[in-house]
């Protein structure tokens, strides 16, 4: 393809008014950067950085809004998780009860090693009661590598609440509507 | 629990070797292929019955899914899910077959009576084939069929996969996945049932999870002979239930687990414990008795989480009692010898390693005058180990012998003898005579002076009729074992074992059987298998050069041991082969 050049007209081929003209867009970010009307430079960490909904930071364990924990202890993030950053100890037949009536169970202890952590949000996807969501935090430090193992008493603190659907409470009341009779429908 | 005599007979029938193919076939067409099947197959007892849909189309290549119906168990045919379109060879009014214009007979697809469009369907697990016959486990209307029975049984069932222990194995989860839909037209509220039900002391019933497919009722009546289980209520509110609450015990009430098609039924034991995707699973044997029952074992970094059944029609078929399904929890123990031991003098045993261990005990048997040593093996080792310490005795001259166990048994597959491999001292001629004849002969010696050395494994001979006062006279005492006891607190040079899960070996059962077992997990500590270090020990008092694999150790015993003539490692295979005993 021959692309054709137009001719310059006599006041391009002048060559200053560009230059002028360019000068002009520096001279114009100069005054705005020292008079402070524009900002270029973050003062991180002093100024927190604002993170855009969807963003893939930290998986935490969230509590449904009653404060229950909403984790079963299904194991389906320990599978997988690409890094094999999740460890969970289930509870056992003796173990403590599920905070909610009626889930049954709940993880005894439950780590996440983000070291490990690639924060690829497979557990999140995988999760089948949004028990565990890939929060806002990105600068994740410690002075030991042991301190980088969150426990689930962090994780949990970490994670704040999130709602939705009780399946297990509705579950609950709807069995106790059958208990009177006649049963409703 | 008092079973009827039956039972006997009946599981003798089900273990017993497959009948050979009866001459008699008849020729059907599964989806669209011609095959031949026998007439008549064995059923659940063994006896030959019909054939059945189900089993034709196994043999054609095609798994026909189903709940109710398990090979073992008497037909119920109450789940439907195996529900296919069949068709028979049309008859003309002269009785005659229909013939198409090429001459092959007409065949007519089952239909329903007043709807000749509508396909009836039969259930293959209960109908029997017909020459002719055409099965198509895979047209439109069998697919149609099985979606309409998945969304039935689906209707009442809780989807709490993510906390249902079956989840991962569930046949519910599989069908659905493979033959089922991803909506329910089913919009009402559930029938909410009784959940974590306290069954008997190793079982969980949760209802709502329950398909009624009947498969304990039916073990726990016909194999177990206990009839603790039954249906009550109505309807869509019909329940599994024992006779009496927390009545369903006996020993066989964890098979009622593993043939539970979904999470109804669970094992306290491993309630919550681990999912079963993470397991790793080891063919294994059961050594809680004699009877050697194959088995499964699932662990976890280097965690046994559970032993489970695998099927061997010549030994257990596809069962085990929960005695020996609950016996693993010692192989983890914390207590476990970790550490090879040497006694100072005057002092307590002290850790020590290999090399030196193994170098002591090298010199001590080399330099002991031929006559002056006992073994004191075990029946609960391997047939390898047994035959390097039965090399050892004849090398040093010594006196060998096992401790007898036995205990009670029972109608189905709990055997009398404790030991798992009794026939296997036996055979490699650590007891040759009647076991344990020949420990108050070392109990003598050790009085008499005579004995100097006496080597023990796995056993704790204090208990039997060596009291400590009578090992303290001996100048060495050699012991390998797995867990401590009064034996390895008093020995000169100790030897961490292994426990079965975590070494390679074999078994002879009380009928002769053969069988090999697979390592699961790793040895804590420096334990090590005691075939390995035998071979090394072997090798240092005899000065022959031994095989270093249990494949060749296996196949030296065989062209040595007259018991174990013609077998070879690899011709074992995962149910092992009889021997003559």
């Amino acid at each position: 393809m021959i692309v054709k050049r137009n001719e310059l007209t006599w006041f391009e081929r002048l060559y200053l008014p560009a230059l002028v003209g360019g000068l002009k867009v520096t001279a114009r970010h100069f005054f705005n950067n020292i008079t402070g009307k524009t900002k270029v430079t973050q003062q991180y960490p002093e100024e927190p950085t604002k993170v855009l909904p969807g963003y893939r930071g930290a998986p935490y364990l969230v509590r449904d809004q009653d404060g229950a924990t909403k984790c079963v202890s299904c194991q389906l993030c320990e599978f997988i998780c690409p890094p094999k950053a999740i460890r969970m100890t289930p509870p056992g037949a003796a173990g403590q009860p599920a905070d909610r009536p009626n889930a049954e169970k709940m993880p005894k202890e439950f780590e996440i090693n983000m070291l490990r952590c690639i924060f690829c949000g497979l557990c999140q996807e995988v999760c089948p009661e949004e028990a565990i969501f890939l929060k806002s935090d990105f600068s994740l430090t410690g002075l030991a590598r042991g301190e980088m193992v969150y426990n689930k008493e962090k994780l949990l603190a970490l994670g704040g609440t999130h709602g939705g659907v009780q399946k297990w409470k509705h579950k609950l009341e709807e069995a106790k509507e059958q208990e009177t009779f006649p049963v409703k429908v | 629990m008092s079973a009827p005599a039956t039972t006997e007979a009946k599981l003798a029938a089900a273990t017993a070797p497959a009948s050979p193919p009866l001459a008699e076939k008849i020729k059907i067409k599964v989806d669209g292929r011609e095959v031949e099947v026998p007439k008549m197959m064995p059923n659940w007892q063994g006896k030959l019955e019909p054939t059945t849909m189900l089993q034709a189309c196994q043999i054609a290549g095609h798994e026909v899914p189903h709940y109710c119906y398990h090979p073992k168990l008497p037909v119920a045919g109450n789940c439907r899910m195996c529900l296919v379109e069949f068709g028979t060879p049309q008859m003309g009014p002269d009785r005659k077959p229909v013939l198409n214009q090429d001459g092959t007979p007409k065949v007519a697809k089952a239909v329903l009576p007043y709807e000749p469009s509508t396909c009836r369907g039969a259930i293959a697990c209960a109908t029997p084939i017909s020459p002719g016959m055409e099965i198509y486990p895979n047209s439109a209307a069998t697919k149609q069929m099985r979606e309409a029975v998945l969304e039935s049984l689906l209707i009442n069932h809780p989807l709490d996969c993510s906390i249902c222990d079956q989840a991962g194995e569930c046949k519910l989860q599989e069908y659905s996945v493979e033959h089922g839909q991803s909506q329910s037209s089913f919009v009402e509220a559930k029938v909410h049932k009784p959940k974590a039900v306290d069954l008997g002391p190793r079982i969980v019933l949760d209802d709502e999870r329950c398909i009624l497919c009947t498969r304990c009722i039916r073990f726990t009546k016909d194999i177990a002979g206990d009839d603790a289980l039954g249906i009550v209520n109505r309807g869509s509110y019909n329940t599994i239930a024992a006779w009496k609450p927390g009545a369903f015990d006996n020993n066989y009430t964890l098979n009622t687990v593993d043939i539970c098609p979904v999470g109804a039924l669970t094992s306290k034991d491993f309630r919550f414990q681990m999912r079963v995707w993470f397991m790793k699973e080891t063919k294994s044997l059961c050594t809680s008795c004699g009877t050697g029952c194959n088995i499964i074992v699932g662990s976890r970094e280097e965690k046994i989480y559970r032993y489970e059944p695998r099927q061997n029609d010549a030994v257990n078929a596809c069962w085990m009692c929960d005695h020996g399904r609950l016996n693993y929890k010692w192989i983890g123990r914390g207590d476990r010898l970790k550490k090879c031991g040497v006694r100072g003098a005057g002092c307590g045993v002290t850790d020590s390693d290999w090399s030196t261990v193994l170098k002591g005990v090298s010199e001590t048997l080399a330099k002991a005058p031929h006559g002056s040593t006992a073994i004191v093996a075990s029946a609960r080792q391997t047939n390898e180990e047994l035959f390097l310490l039965k090399k050892l005795a004849t090398k040093l001259g010594a006196l060998t012998d096992s401790v007898p166990r036995t205990g009670q048994g029972d109608h189905l597959l709990v055997d009398e003898d404790k030991n798992p491999n009794s026939n296997g001292a036996r055979l490699t001629g650590i007891a040759f005579t009647e076991m344990g004849i020949n420990l108050p002969k070392i109990a003598e010696g050790i009085a008499a002076g005579r004995i100097k050395t006496l080597i023990v494994f796995g056993e704790d001979v204090t208990r039997h009729g060596l009291d400590p006062s009578l090992l303290a006279r001996l100048d060495t005492l050699i012991v390998s074992d797995i867990l401590p006891n009064r034996t390895t607190a008093l020995a000169h040079y100790l030897l961490p074992g292994c426990a079965h899960a975590e070494k390679r070996g074999t078994f002879t059962n009380t009928k002769g059987r053969v069988q090999k077992f697979m390592k699961a997990v790793e040895a804590p500590g420096d334990a090590r298998p005691e075939w390995e270090f035998l071979h090394e020990l072997m090798h240092n008092v005899t000065g022959q050069n031994g095989f270093s694999t249990i494949e060749g150790l296996f196949n030296q015993m065989a062209a040595e041991v007259p018991g174990f003539a013609g077998l070879e490692w690899a011709k074992l295979g995962e149910t092992g082969v009889t021997v003559q005993i």
